[in-house]
């Protein structure tokens, strides 16, 4: 699935989508970002409610295909900016992490 | 063994804003060198995790990055505080990093960690008052 597939999903809402067909590959939830270096892979979806500028380094270097904000929490303009000039795709949920792992599951699957 | 590029960084001091530039720098230069992607992978997560040990404990510091024909090796180096107890540091889990740090999502304990996890070699070379050298290699 595209990230911007994603984003079409209701409940789902793209922020920031300056690679928008990149392709998903398997879900990572977690907020400690050296702990979501050390384990998320390459092209997966991260889930987190973590909004501050780092996560756009972390994903960047941890090449993952998009962040996802759980929880209906909104990243600031100055993350938004830093993401689209990092190539970081951004999608913000509704739904808790759980339930929007689950969203991607069904439509990954 | 021939040196063939090298990269010169300086990493601000207290500034988590900008943590994380020298590190992006390096992944798009290993980028446009060929470099394979899980390699550029490793070296700037290593090197992320390095800056922001800099950031939080030492105020900073510099980064050499050097490509050569087998690999690429980082060099961190900082005048802040050192390690007093380096077997202590790299244990999973142990952290010194201020409340503030931590809810930002870091200090978790896993900076050293994951750096060793992440490169073929790491070497430590700290002296409390004066600073810490980490050096790290990742091969092709």
């Amino acid at each position: 699935m595209k990230v911007i597939e994603l984003a079409g999903i209701d409940g789902f809402t793209a922020e920031a989508m300056p690679d928008e067909n990149r392709e998903i590959d398997g879900v990572y939830i977690g907020d400690l970002l050296s702990w979501v270096m050390g384990r998320a892979q390459a092209d997966n979806a991260w889930i987190t409610i973590m909004t501050n500028i780092n996560i756009v380094a972390v994903a960047a270097l941890a090449d993952v295909s998009c962040i996802v904000l759980a929880e209906d929490v909104k990243p600031d303009g100055q993350v938004l900016k830093t993401a689209e000039e990092k190539g970081v795709n951004i999608i913000r949920s509704r739904f808790p992490a759980y339930e929007t792992a689950v969203a991607l599951s069904r439509f990954t699957a | 063994m021939s040196e063939l590029l090298s990269f010169h960084y300086d990493v601000d001091g207290e500034n988590f804003t900008s943590a994380g530039q020298a590190s992006v720098r390096v992944k798009k230069n290993l980028r446009q060198l060929g470099v394979d992607p899980e390699t550029i992978r490793r070296v700037s997560i290593a090197m992320y995790e390095g800056e922001i040990n800099m950031v939080i404990h030492a105020n900073g510091g510099v980064a050499d990055v050097e490509v050569d024909d087998t690999g690429i090796t980082i060099i961190l180096a900082d005048n802040g505080p050192g390690i007093a107890d380096i077997e202590k540091a790299m244990q999973e889990g142990y952290s010194t990093a201020r409340d503030e740090v931590r809810s930002l999502g870091f200090g978790a304990g896993m900076g050293l960690p994951n750096m060793k996890r992440y490169t073929d070699d790491m070497k430590i070379e700290s002296e409390p008052g004066k600073g810490t050298t980490v050096t790290m290699r990742v091969n092709f």
